[in-house]
């Protein structure tokens, strides 16, 4: 099928064909040995120190020590981390494919506010206190200010520019409304000033189980959808052209995205740029095939993620900073070095 | 209809005058008049109208006395200088990124006035008057943070934006922070301060305020021209005689002292900044900067908002800035929606 293997890149996979590929698929393997160490490095550090020998025990002979406990909840931590980072970054790599916009994240866009003010209005005004009941209201939260928002970007006329005007200002509203809600009910602020930061620390095993199914989904529909929207980048009439189906194509990009979004949203609070920065890091060495771009982001976003999280226990022992907040303050300046990189046509 | 009239004098002086710009302008100050003289009267102790008009004057009695000039008049002389600069600030703010939403509650000054005040708050549980002194110098910092990223050989309007979106998600990220790490009453002193109020300014504010509107105000006016001409393109005005980032330059510190300063009183009152422009170009219909009337839009619409939280929900039982953010926020929607349709964002 001609789909499969757009011009361009038959091209190139022509000129240098078990090289490049071998090189991609080395990479690959060096990610996940990184990607290992890291979430090795989430186990050991923190408030108390763990030694290789502790992991073990915690792991495999487990006994109920202190240590053992420490363990299990570092680990459901830190696999929390794993699913919420490949998440965010295959909905960073999904959103900048399907709006051919660069500088697209989940939460400039307002998907994360979306999510956030959902949740919200379903734990104060709903009652609903468990992650599985409001993990509904999340996707719902970020469908529909997704679609808004896409929309008043201007659909397929859309700048960066635009993009992110209409989502930050979708994502000013929301705020004020959380703020509102805040203000009226100091029991929702007690609970909720945490959550809004975006934070691992809550994760148990039955917050990685309720949200597991979605991700799960949402990851295989973003990994399908590699080779249409390959097709989507090249031009809506090149894609046609080539069999594309540009109208399902994009429902199921924004659908993948969505459920990505909105299931980490309702695990670990809003979390911006990993979306962003991931995709465009492995773009520098894998080139425009989403193939291999989406596999990459979403084995090195946890990298990040994980990385900001023992970041965040690192600098404020004993006390920790949420990921949440480290992932904005490394995400910020790159996304405005991005931004200063472009010529204002661009944006 | 034509609006534009110019009025020639025998000296050969002669002045443009737009007239329903001007009507809109004596309209709208008449309005937030007559709105702060209602608001004035409104509270658990309500005074009628006359009464008010009546103490203003000198002639009250000793308790309305007490209760209007030193309760009430300075909380609206403090909306209306607030309402102003931020309605003046905006204007501005978008005028020079060229895109209505190019105001300061999306650029982060708001965030980086809260994150000063925040500070202060949080970490050394300071005084109502260290709040205001931190949240100036946060919203400062912030301004000239993003003009200073957002400078490459000059600044373009749209890389201003998404400068001032990068560090306002920075600056949000780090209030987040503050507001965890706080307790649960530090917390809720910051929350209602996050959200903009007028509840408990006394004269104290006001004068600061008043002092920097005397100077800034004329300042900004004086430079409308050289704004206006700068709607057409930098390269257009160059031509025509205006020295671009001088001016350009200029107006963005007027800009960030008017709204840093309003913040610092009353907080973050959010979208006045972004909804007072629109609203007068609106009225005016006149595609320029548009900045009296946006003035006065402003503060007509801060203490309507402060007079029907008041009313809506009782006496000082939720700040301002709620309403101003609910009404603001669906205006803001339409404004999306129309705006988009008009190719203008």
């Amino acid at each position: 099928m001609l789909v499969d293997s757009p011009p361009e890149l038959r091209e190139e996979t022509a000129a240098a064909p078990p090289n490049r590929r071998t090189i991609r698929a080395v990479g690959l393997l060096v990610s996940v040995l990184i990607l290992a160490l890291v979430a090795l490095a989430s186990i050991a550090i923190g408030a108390k120190e763990l030694s290789l020998g502790q992991i073990w025990h915690g792991l495999f002979e487990d006994s109920g020590t202190y240590g053992d406990v420490v363990v299990a909840e570092r680990v459901s931590r830190t696999v929390l981390g794993l699913l919420a980072g490949a998440a965010l970054g295959l909905s960073g790599a999904v959103l900048q494919a399907l709006t051919r916009n660069p500088l697209a994240d989940p939460g400039l866009l307002g998907i994360n506010a979306g999510a956030s003010a959902a949740v919200v209005t379903a734990i104060t005004f709903f009652g609903v206190t468990s992650l599985s009941g409001y993990v509904w209201f999340a996707f719902l939260g970020a469908a529909a200010v997704g679609t808004l928002v896409w929309f008043l970007g201007g659909s397929r006329g859309a700048t960066p520019v635009r993009l992110a005007l209409a989502g930050t200002a979708i994502s000013a509203a929301l705020y004020g409304y959380l703020q509102a809600v805040m203000i009226t009910d100091d029991a929702a602020l007690g609970k909720m000033r945490f959550w809004t930061v975006g934070s691992l620390a809550s994760a148990t095993d039955s917050t990685i189980t309720q949200v597991l199914p979605f991700l799960a989904v949402g990851t295989a529909l973003a990994l399908s959808l590699a080779r249409p929207l390959n097709a989507m980048e090249m031009g809506d009439d090149t894609a046609k052209a080539l069999g594309a189906n540009l109208n399902r194509t994009r429902a199921l990009a924004m659908l993948a995205a969505t459920v990505l979004c909105g299931a980490t949203t309702a695990a670990c609070g809003p979390i911006v740029f990993v979306g962003l920065m991931v995709p465009h890091v492995v773009r520098s060495f894998t080139g425009p095939d989403l193939r291999w771009i989406l596999p990459y982001a979403a084995i090195l976003s946890p990298v990040l993620l994980l990385g900001a999280d023992v970041l965040g226990r690192l600098v404020a022992r004993p006390s920790e900073l949420q990921v949440g907040i480290v992932t904005a303050i490394i995400g910020g300046p790159v996304f405005i070095y991005l931004v200063r990189r472009r010529r204002p046509a661009q944006l | 209809m034509k609006t534009n009239r110019a009025v020639r004098t025998p000296g050969g002086l002669s002045v443009r005058l737009d007239v329903r710009a001007l009507t809109v302008v004596l309209l709208l100050l008449a309005a937030a008049l007559a709105a702060s003289v209602v608001l004035i009267g409104t509270g658990d102790f309500p005074i009628p109208a006359g009464d008010v008009l009546r103490t203003l004057a000198g002639d009250g009695d000793a308790g309305q006395e007490f209760i209007v000039n030193e309760l009430r008049l300075p909380r609206v002389l403090v909306g209306l200088l607030v309402g102003a600069s931020l309605g003046l600030g905006g204007a501005l703010f978008q005028a020079v990124s060229r895109n209505p939403l190019g105001s300061p509650d999306i650029l982060g000054l708001g965030q980086g006035a809260t994150a000063g005040a925040l500070v202060v708050i949080v970490l050394f549980s300071g005084s109502a008057e260290l709040v205001t002194v931190g949240a100036l110098v946060g919203g400062l910092a912030t301004g000239i943070a993003i003009y200073l990223l957002a400078w490459k050989r000059g600044v373009h309007g749209y890389r201003l934006v998404l400068v001032g979106i990068g560090v306002s998600a920075i600056v949000t990220a780090v209030n987040g922070y503050l507001l965890t790490i706080s307790d649960i009453v530090d917390a809720a002193r910051a929350v209602v301060w996050m959200t903009g109020s007028l509840s408990g300014r006394d004269w104290d504010q006001v004068w600061p305020l008043l002092m920097l509107c005397a100077v800034l105000v004329p300042l900004v006016l004086a430079n409308a021209r050289e704004l206006r001409m700068m709607e057409m393109g930098d390269e257009v005005s160059h031509a025509l005689g205006v020295r671009v980032e001088r001016v350009r330059a200029l107006l963005m510190i007027a800009a960030v002292l008017l709204t840093a300063t309003a913040t610092a009183a009353a907080g973050p009152v959010s979208f006045v900044a972004l909804t007072a422009p629109q609203l007068a170009r609106r009225l005016t219909r006149s595609p320029g900067p548009n900045l009296l009337p946006s003035l006065c839009m402003g503060a007509a619409l801060l203490v309507t908002a402060d007079w029907v939280s008041q009313r809506v929900f009782g006496a000082d039982q939720l700040p301002v800035g709620v309403v101003t953010g609910v009404l603001g926020g669906v205006y803001l929607l339409w404004l999306l929606v129309t705006e988009r349709k008009a190719g203008r964002i």
